[in-house]
């Protein structure tokens, strides 16, 4: 049996490299790809947990689902920001963005 | 889940999710960049199905690289980037240092915790996920469907509305929200 440690390494790593992408990527788009990253990482951890520690009650994966229907929310939403975001600079480069900064 | 083939399923498909991510990261063109997401996303659902997760793995499917998939392809094809100067901003060091930061931490604790371990013969997961969503979690359930309502109304008033169209003679940088196509 694959010890619980090994899978929340492995959701460790996934979730830093999230990290990453969404501190050092210019482009919208791939910080929105770099947060599902993130997200998904987070699922690991709900579902090994759920089925590690608690397998009769199904809490762990009620969260994964729940975290699955706001992600898919977050995407739609985020991305329609970009695309007007897009229409009115167009660019897509977070970096050029600085509506907000006076 | 014990045995050889569980345990080296569970190693290829640590290899195969961690690999694609890192190609997220590290590809030079954005559309690379969402196929190897897709990719990520599939490894990760049969990763579900190995933690007996099946209705979360198929929710993965469905939603993840079906859905978000194609919703980051569009996104990309209507947001076409001209300029081939670099893919990263100035905090390529400090993203380096916080992802290690993360990882690291968060492997420490994982192998420093006492972890109660249960028995792991886990049940059929799709009618006990659905009897904890419609008796202890309807509230949940039914305000993730709001949730869902409000946020599909809301791309669709922000992609499809006229424009921001704020007065064109103002100074400043707000002079640039006026709306530049007809």
């Amino acid at each position: 049996m694959i010890p619980l440690q090994q899978v929340l390494v492995l959701s460790a790593l996934l979730f830093s490299l999230g990290v990453y992408g969404v501190l050092a990527r210019r482009n919208a788009v791939l910080i929105i790809m770099s947060v599902e990253l993130m997200l998904n990482a987070v699922n690991i951890n709900f579902i090994a947990f759920a089925v590690y520690l608690a397998p009769n009650k199904v809490v762990g994966l009620v969260f994964a689902i729940f975290v699955i229907v706001v992600a898919a929310a977050e995407a739609g939403l985020a991305l329609a920001i970009i695309l007007r975001v897009y229409r009115n600079e167009r660019t897509a480069n977070v970096d050029e963005v600085d509506l907000l900064k006076w | 889940m014990s045995g050889v083939g569980p345990v080296s399923a569970f190693y290829v498909l640590a290899v195969l999710s961690i690999g694609s991510a890192l190609m997220v990261m590290a590809a030079r063109s954005i559309i690379h960049a969402v196929l190897f997401l897709v990719l990520f996303f599939v490894s990760l659902a049969a990763m579900f199905v190995l933690l007996s997760a099946d209705f979360v793995a198929v929710a993965q499917l469905l939603v993840y690289a079906g859905a978000i998939g194609v919703l980051v392809v569009f996104a990309i094809l209507l947001t076409p980037s001209r300029e081939q100067r670099g893919m990263e901003t100035k905090f390529v060091g400090p993203g380096l240092l916080a992802g290690a930061v993360v990882a690291g931490t968060v492997i420490f604790i994982a192998f420093n915790t006492n972890w109660p371990t249960a028995s792991n013969d886990f049940p059929s997961t799709v009618d006990a996920i659905g009897q904890a969503l419609l008796n202890r979690w309807a509230l949940p359930f039914e305000i993730a469907s709001v949730l869902l309502i409000a946020a599909m109304i809301g791309a669709i008033v922000i992609v499809g509305g006229r424009g921001v169209d704020l007065d064109p003679g103002a100074a400043g940088p707000s002079a640039r929200l006026v709306r530049r196509e007809r």
